[in-house]
């Protein structure tokens, strides 16, 4: 890379503006509070990868004999609580959504730029609570709280997790009117509806679920820990309660938020594989609405989680055929992509990698969906590992995937660095292998019949359990060494051009990284959403083209 | 001019694109609130089905005057609320003053009703989860629909307090002359806010304290 040493960092930027702990802490800068998320979600994220690892040394040997049934409990409760919500939900939304919505749409801010660092702080309260009830002996009812176990029987600090929860809950919504007022009235002139980038609109979808989801969440927790305090009867059949409409209320948010991980994703994988397909994302105007189709069939499935909790045969039906209804929008976004990469002009990079992987790693997480969503198969699979394999299908190998995806292709924005790609595309590759050896084994297990949440299991499955374990070491090398090389980059990576790939996106056309007010001047679009026609782009590629054509 | 030049935040480009902002961002804050409350509602709507007759007689135990009364009060306090709006956009400085001070007395008039209630279910053993003492035969599901009747009013008396301290906030700035009739979005959405609250209590007003009067 010879024109590397000709580059040098912007003068004034966002991350120079200044330097002393106030400087973030009293931030309103989105790009400053989208790095105090990175850096509180990724605590977590080794938090609950912590209770992972304990889990997985557990279930080497059929006995369990590492810890306890009870401790095994707490284990599973708290890995659950702290990555779904405190990891997945906020992290591509609070991160990267934080950082990019602004500049996609040529804003200078969010539209509430206090609110967003409110958002922070409420998060960070949340999660004191949480981190308190796991110092304090952690929480054995599962991530699903469900009753009459958390109201009465569990001895364990429920109340103090159900409100750090009903608190996050709180960031979670803030973040997603934020979202919806910034992209509603904060466009840049030129910047319509539909030249929007597909990362924008999934990010709106998204914010809805946020804004009508996450209030059922809290009061539901809300009840729960009234309802434990007090003894009152909401979910205690005791008392008159219904334990069923507990799940009912959980499930209504809880299924949703699955949604609110996988759509942002979705949202990154739209933008990483037409850059390196060099070419405009096929069929844009059904990517982006099938976004709502996602969100809004979502709201309408929960049920699918009740399958063998009484309800009716007609509700369960019901449930069924809305939820393989999700498959279709989901599908129509899989097959754009593939339509994006037909006769692309393709390069590895590492971000493709990881949209590629995603787009694997979806597609069986979605597909065992269906085996999940028809009503004789899942009596059959409840409650067992092949529904911890699905989800983490979708979470980990989608979401997870995703994240880290459009971290290494936004980082050169970001930091204004370059992270080293051999070594990127090395841990990618070892992600994907630990992945699949941790999570695809547990898809027999399961399908044997080896039930969720136990912490001893018959010896014949011990084969598949080691192996799952062994792939569970080498997704933790997968993990370590891109924040080890991501903090290296900070300081050493080389500097990268305001425009490394190159992209079409408006965040591109800033300098990397960007000023504290994004752009020198406010940008008008022109053009749109991705095209790899227009001059500049056009200029770049063939520079590039050049560079790699000197370079052999 | 200058005058609304200070009051436009730096990021946005003018003021319609401002107000528009904030506008939208309390609808959206007002839609959360619904789906919050909607939790209650749909427990309350479960167990009213499944126990009609228990949550009828229930109800009698609620005093029909003073919860009508709370009602007209804060009808009361959504006109003087409106008053308060149109003459912040007339600029009007006084009379908007008036009825804010209005708003906010009729609000502090419906929290000491609604305290005195309250008083009455502790005199008379019905608060769930503290001194619950019922009709063997009925208790649970009567000590569900005090817990609802807590949860629901409870809530909705957080969401006047919280209502009662924005106003305040918005009459400072008023009396300091902040509202012009160029700028007067923070007396429109806490406005919005207020009579979005008297709505909710328009629910609960029938389903708590009507549910048996027909007969």
């Amino acid at each position: 890379m010879s024109t590397a040493q000709t580059l040098t960092l912007p003068r004034k930027n966002y991350l120079n503006e200044g330097y002393g702990l106030k400087s973030w802490l009293l931030t309103t800068d989105h790009k400053r509070i989208a790095l105090l998320y990175l850096v509180s979600i990724t605590f977590f994220f080794f938090i609950g990868g912590f209770f992972a690892v304990l889990i997985r040394l557990n279930l080497l040997n059929p006995a369990g004999t590492l810890v306890s049934a009870e401790t095994y409990n707490r284990l599973f409760t708290m890995h659950g609580i702290t990555m779904v919500f405190f990891f997945l939900i906020p992290s591509i939304p609070a991160v990267l959504g934080n950082f990019l919505i602004p500049m996609m749409i040529g804003a200078k801010d969010l539209a509430f730029p206090r609110l967003n660092l409110l958002s922070w702080y409420i998060f960070v309260l949340g999660g004191l609570f949480t981190l308190y009830s796991q110092l304090a002996g952690g929480v054995d009812t599962g991530w699903t709280f469900y009753t009459p176990l958390s109201t009465i029987y569990s001895d364990s600090h429920v109340v103090a997790a159900a409100l750090g929860i009903f608190i996050t809950g709180f960031s979670s919504i803030l973040t997603g009117l934020n979202f919806i007022v910034t992209i509603h009235t904060m466009r840049a002139p030129g910047m319509t509806w539909f030249r929007l980038p597909i990362f924008v609109w999934t990010h709106y979808a998204t914010s809805i679920i946020f804004i009508l989801g996450t209030p059922v969440i809290a009061v539901t927790l809300g009840m729960v820990a009234l309802e434990r305090v007090f003894h009152l009867g909401f979910f205690n059949p005791a008392l008159g309660g219904d334990p069923v409409l507990f799940q009912h209320l959980f499930w209504f948010y809880s299924h949703p938020a699955v949604y609110i991980m996988i759509l942002p994703g979705m949202g990154v994988v739209s933008e990483i594989i037409p850059t390196f397909a060099r070419k405009r994302i096929f069929g844009y105007s059904f990517v982006a609405a099938a976004s709502f189709g996602i969100a809004v069939i979502g709201f309408l499935v929960w049920g699918h989680h009740l399958f063998v909790s009484s309800q009716s045969a007609y509700a369960a039906m019901t449930f069924s055929f809305l939820s393989y209804l999700v498959a279709i929008p989901s599908a129509v976004k899989v097959f754009n992509w593939m339509g994006t990469l037909y006769k692309g002009s393709i390069s590895y990079d590492t971000p493709m990698l990881y949209a590629l992987g995603f787009i694997g790693l979806f597609v069986i997480g979605g597909l065992t969906g269906l085996f999940l969503a028809s009503l004789g198969l899942d009596v059959h699979v409840h409650d067992t590992y092949f529904v911890i394999a699905h989800f983490h299908y979708i979470m980990v190998g989608g979401a997870v995937m995703a994240y880290l995806g459009g971290l290494h292709f936004w980082w050169p924005k970001i930091s204004g660095r370059l992270y080293p790609e051999g070594l990127a595309k090395f841990a990618a590759l070892v992600l994907f292998i630990g992945f699949n050896l941790t999570f695809f084994p547990q898809f027999v297990l399961g399908y044997m019949g080896m039930p969720r949440r136990y912490h001893s299991y018959p010896p014949e499955f011990q084969i598949l359990n080691v192996m799952s374990t062994a792939g569970a070491s080498i997704l933790a090398v997968g993990y370590l060494l891109p924040m080890a090389y991501f903090i290296w980059s900070m300081r050493y990576g080389p500097i990268a051009a305001s425009n490394p790939w190159p992209a079409t996106g408006l965040e591109w056309q800033t300098s990397s990284p960007p000023p504290p007010e994004n752009f020198e001047e406010t940008p008008v679009v022109t053009w749109e959403a991705y095209d790899f026609n227009r001059p500049d782009i056009k200029a770049l590629l063939a520079a590039q083209a050049a560079a790699a054509s000197s370079q052999d | 001019m200058s005058e609304s030049e200070s009051i436009l935040r730096g990021h946005f480009r003018d003021m319609p694109q401002q107000r528009d902002a904030s506008s939208l961002g309390m609808w959206v804050f007002l839609a959360t609130e619904v789906m919050f409350f909607g939790g209650l509602f749909l427990t309350y709507t479960v167990n009213r089905a499944a126990y009609p007759a228990i949550f009828a007689q229930a109800s009698r135990q609620l005093d029909v005057t003073l919860g009508a009364t709370n009602t007209a009060v804060l009808i009361c306090s959504s006109m003087t609320m409106a008053m308060a709006v149109y003459f912040s956009q007339k600029g009007k400085r006084t009379a908007l003053v008036i009825s804010l001070l209005l708003t906010m007395g009729l609000g502090l008039v419906f929290l000491t009703i609604k305290g005195m209630e309250y008083a009455e279910k502790f005199r008379h053993h019905l608060v769930p989860g503290y001194n619950f003492q019922y009709a063997p035969a009925s208790a649970g599901p009567a000590q569900l629909y005090f817990s609802l009747y807590f949860g629901l009013t409870g809530l909705h008396a957080l969401h006047m307090i919280i209502g009662l301290g924005i106003l305040t906030a918005v009459l400072i700035e008023a009396l300091r002359g902040r509202y012009t009739p160029e700028y007067s979005t923070p007396v429109e959405l806490s406005g919005l806010y207020w009579h979005f609250v008297d709505i909710i209590w328009i629910y609960l007003f029938p389903l708590l304290y009507l549910i048996d009067l027909h007969r």
